[in-house]
Parts: structure tokens; sequence; C-alpha cells
């Protein structure tokens, strides 16, 4: 292959074959320098903000917070016709519809959440679509509860295993959305035509047949990308010819993919330093300054921002807000030892300075201790300053994902355009080990959910009794799990495929299956109290237990204390363990994440009393935190103990949500980020996975939520992501305030 | 008392509380150690309930040298180390002796929280020959002022400074900004006058005093001696760093 729009570019095996990664480390520049060369906003770009803002207001004093909505058009890649903010503004084009913020109908996940949301916001769905996917056209959410069985559907409603993709869109899968600019759409095209001639065998099994529909929904996909592109006059068969169409070439991919879908995360994947290397050789050319470069990627990403999904109430209950999860990894090392940062890295950061702070896109810092040291000072700033930054650990996930990953969602990594996993939320354990107690009745209805185990009926809990008891429960739980989670895939492949983000892998991919768990720091301080204090049972008159004394003091999950530590660390890895003894749809690999995003709210809220002490209905700790309050040693103790669990038993991604006052951080500027920034150093040499670095007064946030209109960009890091402050619940909002805020007296 | 005799003090501690996470007492990222115990009646004490010697609760040098190493990965990069404070940590020296050689050992940057109202023993000597930096607290540069706010003249914690400059011991001067007792400019031109007289203050603090301590005293049971006290605020911060001069130290 050769392009005459490759000329400048050094040659490789990209030229051969899809290949990005080849690509990036033939020509992308490092940067070991500080943040001095940027610019700062353009007047364009600050007129076109203004206008995002003003439609930011209008949305938020809409009914339910939602602006519009095209209930009548079916969302697909190509579906809608041209829309924009302002046209003459607009250096990156393209909205979902018609029209900025108007949200769109995208049925094939379920038509019961299209009917709902609509009616949330006072709207009502096209009564021909309506008619289409009651009738004719099943959809995902259909095609899973058709085959659920009794014990999933128990198993469910009683919150033991929550959250699942089963009525939405699974999300969680990042597109190569590079390939788009490099290559342009044709060689895609031509590529995804070899792979259904491979796939023409003799054995026509299934798989292969599965294959081939699936490469053909691919390349269909692909030629209605160019057609949406087309509608704003953009012919991306071809590859991109500078900086400029390689952002917007880029963006067109991502477009499609969230016209397709209403995923639970729509991550972008690994794309600042691969725009670098069109930006350095414009740049080299005298074809663009560094005022019009900050300019595309600050155009760029308040595109992200506009990224809207039709969802109910209940789910942004559950997610806080409007989540999109535009994630978007940033850094990191090369296997080679040369850093993965270039001048684009701060770019795409210096948009929180240019359009000021916000959750979207979900900035993620890959890091390492090695990252430049001007990198390292400028994000640490930047954290302090906005709130706004997560981090993971590079040099752990370097490992075994090498250098061209990215994160999907909150945590959870994958090598871009080779992976993908099958998002499975989460099973409540600390609910599971309740029923370990309780012979599987609910401690809170009293039914019975799983098949009768044997109670314990001792007044004091023992615990190798009670260990023995919660590995059958948990078991039990695995082997349920599972299986909703293979319903659930099975489903979401046939009925909601997505063909556009598959279109952006290769034919062979890694696939997992990515369980999760919720409430790891209760169930470990539990099995704690148990162990070193004594933990005498309160039944009512039906035998049910329902509540806990403890007797005397027992270690805390968070105080870097190898007596609980270690309980966490066996659980997780216990659970993992369980769950590989089932199998899983297409073979996919068992994993296991730590991390409850903002529903350890929701989970606590259908969760009885603990044995640790912790009250029914109150809040987890967020991911794998302690529970709030319990740590007393300091926020590096907290930090250890967390770094503990292993990244090997929880490949998908162990989130720790951390907040400190500005005072506590250090005694002036300098030193607070120096101190930040040392302190992600060594959180992540103790092995710690991943970190949301939130750093505020406690006395802010309660001015917040009684003068929500002050504080229109205030945005918070919560487990895994960011979200606008003011667009919480209550309820979410007095759980951040009360969570451990580590301050200094 | 019986178990006092038992613990050898230079292996064991009366410990108040350990904080992973300090960043106001000493520079970068400091494991701080609080020693349970301290002989002065500061009416402004915010940690009330580090004075009685018989609180705490015994720890072995072993068991914090081993917890300290575990925040190496944090302090080391930052520049940091491991402050002692407390109480008084000179009151148990032995002990901070054994520790620090330890640190010492481990490469671990020592630092001690005092305020040098003590008698210049052998044992703290010693103690200062492992001692990377000293925060000193000087409570009120006027004597008679010093009696009545904290309990205790103010001679030894000024000849301790002074023995700190003869032997080329770093220190970083503190004083609390308490609103009526410790900012009056005569007393403030005093201090500057004595920290020009030595050589070796790195920094000068000036902690603006805050009545959040005040819950610990009346949990304790005690009278709260500043309830008409106003807090320090960051004029009259501002105010004591002009009067004393201390841009040469920012």
């Amino acid at each position: 292959m050769d392009f005459e729009q490759w000329k400048g570019f050094e040659k490789g095996d990209w030229k051969r074959e899809i290949n990005v990664r080849d690509f990036i480390q033939r020509n992308y520049t490092p940067y070991e320098g500080d943040e001095s060369f940027l610019a700062g906003i353009t007047q364009k770009t600050k007129k076109l903000w203004d206008k995002v803002l003003d439609l930011y207001k209008k949305e938020h004093d809409s009914e339910g917070g939602v602006l519009d909505i095209d209930t009548k058009t079916i969302s697909t890649v190509s579906s809608h016709e041209a829309g924009y903010i302002d046209k003459n503004l607009e250096e990156i084009v393209g909205l979902q519809t018609d029209a900025p913020l108007k949200r769109a109908i995208m049925p094939f996940g379920g038509i019961k959440i299209v009917e709902k949301s609509c009616e949330a916001y006072g709207r009502k769905v096209d009564p021909e679509v309506d008619y289409i996917f009651n009738h004719i056209r099943k959809t995902h959410n259909d095609g899973v509860f058709s085959v659920y069985t009794p014990d999933i559907r128990a198993a469910r409603s009683s919150h033991l295993i929550t959250g699942l993709p089963d009525g939405y869109g699974r999300g969680r899968i990042i597109g190569d959305y590079r390939r788009i600019a490099l290559y342009g759409v044709d060689v895609l095209i031509d590529e995804k035509k070899q792979e259904l001639d491979i796939l023409n065998v003799d054995d026509f099994t299934e798989k292969v047949i599965r294959e081939r529909e699936e490469i053909s929904e691919q390349i269909k996909a692909l030629n209605e990308l160019k057609v949406m592109a087309s509608k704003y006059g953009f012919d991306i068969s071809k590859p991109a010819s500078n900086a400029k169409e390689a952002v917007q070439w880029l963006y067109f991919g991502y477009l499609g993919a969230v016209k397709d879908q209403n995923g639970a995360a729509m991550s972008i994947g690994r794309t600042s330093s691969f725009l670098d290397i069109y930006i350095e050789r414009d740049l080299e050319n005298g074809v663009l300054t560094e005022d019009q470069a900050q300019e595309i990627m600050d155009h760029f990403v308040m595109k992200l921002r506009l990224v809207r999904f039709l969802r109910t109430p209940e789910y942004n209950e559950l997610f806080s807000g409007d989540p999109v999860w535009v994630t978007e990894s940033i850094g990191g090392m090369g296997i080679d030892g040369r850093t993965l940062v270039t001048k684009n890295s701060f770019r795409i950061l210096h948009t929180l300075e240019n359009l000021g702070p916000a959750p979207e896109p979900n900035l993620t810092i890959l890091w390492s201790t090695r990252l430049p040291d001007g990198f390292k000072k400028y994000v640490a700033g930047l954290s302090i300053k906005t709130s706004s930054i997560q981090y993971e650990n590079d040099d752990v996930m370097r490992v075994t994902l090498g250098d061209d990953y990215g994160i999907a969602c909150c945590v959870s990594p994958m090598k871009i355009g080779k992976q993908m996993q099958f998002f499975g939320a989460r099973a409540n354990l600390a609910k599971t080990l309740l029923y370990a107690i309780n012979g599987g009745r609910d401690e809170i209805s009293g039914k019975q959910v799983t098949p009768k185990f044997e109670p314990i009926t001792s007044e004091y809990l023992n615990y190798d009794e009670v260990m023995q008891k919660f590995d059958q429960m948990m078991d039990y739980v695995a082997k349920i799990y599972i299986k909703a989670l293979n319903a659930i895939h099975y489903m979401h492949d046939k009925y909601s495929y997505e063909a556009i983000e598959m279109a952006l892998h290769d034919k062979d991919i890694i696939r997992t299956m990515a369980c999760g768990i919720a409430g790891l720091s209760v169930v470990a301080d539990s099995l704690s109290a148990i162990k070193y204090a004594k933990v005498k049972v309160i039944r009512n008159e039906d035998g049910l237990a329902v509540d806990y004394k403890i007797e005397g003091d027992y270690p805390k999950f968070g105080n870097d204390d190898e007596r609980v530590d270690q309980i966490a660390q066996e659980i997780a890895g216990q659970f993992l363990r369980k769950l590989k003894r089932y199998p899983t749809y297409r073979d996919s690999k068992h994993t296991l994440s730590i991390l409850t995003i903002t529903s350890n709210v929701v989970y606590g809220k259908a969760t009885g009393n603990t044995p640790d002490g912790r009250k029914a209905g109150e809040p987890f700790g967020p991911g794998a935190n302690p529970l709030h309050g319990r740590d007393k040693n300091g926020a590096l103790a907290v930090m250890n103990s967390i770094a503990k669990l292993p990244f090997e038993d929880a490949e998908d991604g162990i989130s720790y949500t951390f907040s400190i006052t500005p005072g506590t951080l250090g005694q002036d500027e300098k030193s607070k980020v120096n101190n930040l920034a040392s302190m992600l150093d060594g959180y992540f040499a103790q092995t710690g996975h991943h970190i949301n670095v939130n750093v505020f007064d406690r006395a802010l946030l309660e001015d917040a939520m009684e003068h929500p209109e002050k504080y229109p960009q205030l945005t918070i890091r919560v487990s895994g992501y960011a979200v606008n402050f003011t667009k919480l619940t209550r309820e979410q909002q007095l759980d951040v305030i009360n969570r451990t805020i580590h301050e200094k007296i | 008392m019986e178990e006092k005799i038992e613990k050898d003090l230079k292996y064991y501690a009366k410990v108040h509380s350990m904080e992973s996470f300090g960043t106001v007492d000493g520079p970068g990222i400091r494991f701080v150690l609080f020693l349970q115990g301290c002989h002065l009646k500061c009416k402004y004490c915010h940690n009330r309930d580090t004075w009685d010697i018989n609180g705490g609760e015994y720890k072995s040098v072993d068991e914090i040298v081993e917890k300290i190493k575990n925040y190496k990965n944090y302090i080391i990069p930052s520049g940091g180390g491991v402050t002692v404070t407390g109480g008084e940590p000179l009151l148990q020296a032995k002990f901070v002796l054994e520790l620090f050689k330890r640190l010492k050992k481990e490469k671990i940057p020592t630092c001690i929280d005092t305020s040098g109202m003590v008698a210049l023993t052998d044992d703290i000597k010693e103690v200062l020959k492992y001692t990377d930096l000293v925060l000193l607290d000087i409570k009120h540069i006027d004597n008679e002022k010093c009696k009545s706010l904290v309990g205790v003249s103010n001679k030894r914690e000024l000849e301790f400074a002074k023995y700190l400059d003869e032997n080329n011991i770093k220190m970083w001067i503190r004083q609390v900004l308490v609103p009526g007792y410790t900012d009056d400019e005569k007393d403030l031109l005093k201090l500057k006058d004595f920290i020009n007289s030595l050589k070796m203050v790195q920094n000068v603090q000036i902690l603006p005093y805050h009545s959040m301590g005040k819950y610990k005293w009346q949990k304790l049971g005690f009278k709260y001696e500043l309830d008409d006290v106003r807090d320090a605020n960051q004029d009259d911060v501002n105010r004591a760093k002009q009067i004393l001069n201390l841009k040469s130290y920012n």
C-alpha cells in the first residue's frame, strides 16, 4: 500500500498490514519538556464554547435534563442528517443527530428502555417505531429474558447480581478509530473482504457462519460510515492528509459508534499521541501553528463533551448523571523505553484549562514512574486545579498488554483493535456473605433466593464455619453469574451487534468475560471482625440473622494492616477461581474487576446489616475503597492496602477513589504538585492499579449542594470516571461528602 | 506501671498515633510518628490528648521501622522523610536515637519536631547526631509571656537553638501565631533578631492558631483557656511574615 497522504512518514510494517502501533512507533516524537509551549484559547473556540455553554444551560433547565429527543429516527451509523452547533465556527464537525444535545433512540438494545426514557422526559416514541420493536423486530432485551432461568431471575431481583447489561447496551468496546485516519475506509473494507475470504472454508460450521455474518455486517457498517461522512461533505474512503483531517476522520469513526450503540461505556482509546504525528508533520511543513493545533484539539474535545444518550432516570441514578465514559488514555511508556508522552498529550489535557473542567472525555493518565518529570508535574497540577483526571498503572499493565492498550470505561484495559470485553457488571459479595450466614435467605425479605443451604445457627460466628459456608455461596453465585452473562452476551451479539466498532478490530481478537465484585472492603472487615473480635448474631423471630453485635476491636481494611488486607486479597482470588469453574460464551477469558462505579450507594441500600458493623442501607465503599471513616493512618496506608490487591486476580481493574483537601496535600503550590506526583509514583511502585484524584475542601462541596448554580462546571472523580457534582442525586452528593476526605487539623 | 518497667525504653516507645501522609511537618511526604507525653502546658495545644505520659500504646522500634519501610516508595521520590513529633518526642530520647539509627541505615531522612524545652542530655545530643532537620517550635521569645502561655521558661529552647547552630544542625523555626499572645510587634521583632543570630535556619514558618483542637480538651474534661481568642487568619500571617522579613526563606 502507498498513499500520497503518507508523504513524510517513516515506512514500516504498517504499510503492508493494518498495524497502527507500528505506525506510531516509527513516526512519533516523544516529548520530555514542560507545558510552556501550549497555546491559550482562540477567539473562535471561545465563541463556539460560549454557544455550547448556552446549550448546556438550556439542557440543564429542560425536563429531566434532556434538551430534546428525536423519537422517530431509529439511530444507525448513517441515520441522521448533518447537524451543527455553528457551522462557521466548527473546526471539527459531526453530531449524533441533526442538532446538538438532541438525543437519539437506539431500540435494538431494548424498546422498553427507550419507551420509559421518552416518557420520563415527557415524550412518546413514534408509534411506528413502537410497533416495529414491540411486534416485529426482537431486541437484545427480549432475547435475554426469553432464556433467563428462574435462578438467574431470583439472583437478579434480590440484588445478588446487579447492574447487568440485559436491558441496555453493554458498551466497553473500543474501536480502533485511528485506523480510519491512517488508512481510510476503503483499505479497511478490503481487509475485511480478505477476512471473509479466509472464512470461505469447507467445514462450514456454526462458528464460521457466525463470523462470516459478523464480518459482512462490519463491511456494511464501514460503507455506512462513508455515507455519514459524506453528509458532512467529507470523503473518508482515503487516508487523512493532514492533522485536521486526521482528527476529523478519527472522530467520524467514534461518532459512528455512538450513533450505533447506547453502550454502558463508549471509550475512544489512545488517540492523542497518534494524532501528534500528524500535527508534528504539519507544524514542520509550516502549514499549522500551535494555536491552530490546540484549536483543533479543543474542538475535538468539545464534540466529545456533547455526546449524549437517552437513558432512564433509574440508570442515571445508578451511574450518577449522564456518563458516556469517553475514556482517552494518555501517556505511558513504550516497550522500547521511550515515553509515549507527546506534545499532544499536553494539548488534550490543556482542554481542561481552555474550556474548563468537565467529566468528559474521561482523561486517563497511564502512569509510569519513568514518565518525564515535566509531564508528571503538569498533570499533577491539573489534578489539583480540576479534579478531572484519573491515573492507571502503566508499569503493571504494560507487562501483559504491551504499549498500545487503552482503558474502556473506568479501569478495564484492552489492546486496541485486538481485544474486547463482555461487560459483566458485578456481584454483590457483601450480600453473598449474608446469604452464606442465612442459608440463602435474603436478610431483608426473608425469601429463599438460592436453593436451601444449611444456615449458621450458633450465637457467635465462627471464622472457619463462616468461611466454609461463604465458599459454597460464592460458588453458587459464580455459577448463576456466568449463566446470566453467557445469556446476555449471546443475545447482544445476536440482536445488537456492534458492527462499526468491531469493524475497527482484527479478525481474531481476545475476548474477556469481565465479571466484577462490589462490597469487598465490607466483606474483608466482616471476616476480620469474625476472626479477631467476637461477633454475636441477632436473629428475628423467624431465625433470620438480621443484625450483628461486635465485641472487641478488629483490624480494618485501609490501614495497611496485613491481617485484614490478606483477607481481602484472598477473597478476590477465591471468587475469580470460582468463576473460572464455569464455561463462558465464546470461550472468553474470565476476568474480575473491583469497581462499583457509583452504584456502591444503590448496592448498599439493598444490603442488610453486615457483621463489620455497617448498618443496613449504608453505602459500600466505592470500588476497592475502605468503608469510609475506617482508615485511621492516613492516605498512604489506604493506598498500600489497596495496592496489595493483586492485579493478576483482577485484571479488569481495581478502582480507588481518593479525595484530599488542598491544605493536606502541601504547604504551597509547588510542594502540592511535588507531593501529589510523588504520591502517584509511590502508589504505582507499590503496584496499585488505579486512582481517582480529587482535591477539594468539604466546605466547597457543601456550598455546591446548596447553590448548584454557582458551580456549573464543578467536576469530581468518582469510581473510575468523573461527574458533574451538581448532577448527582442528593444521596450521592452526601455519599461523596461523607466519604473519607483526607484532611489535617 | 508494671508494664512500663518490663519495656526497655530503648526499644519501645509510647505512641499516640501515626500518619502515613504528612506534608506539613518538614519537606516532601513525611511519615509522622506522634509520641505520647508532653511536659509543657501550651494553652493553644491542638493535640491535648498527647500530654499524658501514661497514655498511648507501647510500640516496638522493629514494628515502627517495618511500617515506615512500607512508605519508602512515596517518601524518597518526594524528598521527604520521617518526622517524630508528639507530645514532646525528646522525652523518649533513647527510643528516638535507636529509631533514627535504623532509619539512617535505610537511608530515610529524619526530622524532630520539638519545643527544645529539654535539658541537653547526652542522649539528646546523641539523637541530634542522627537528625537531618529539627523543627524548633519557639513558644514565645519573651520569657515572662512564655511562662504564662506554656508554663515554662523559654531559656532552654533558646539554648537548644544555639546548640543546633553551633553543631551545624539544620533547623526550621516555627512560631504559632496566637492573636493577642504571640503577635505583638515588639516580640516579633525580637524573634527576628534571634533568628538572624542563627546561621542554620533553613525556613521560618508562621503557623496560624486555630481552635480546631478545642474539642479534644473538652472531650478530656479540661477547660480550654483560649475560648475568647479568635483564629489567626491569612492577614495576621502576612503581617507577621512582613515584620519578620521572611522573604529570604521563601
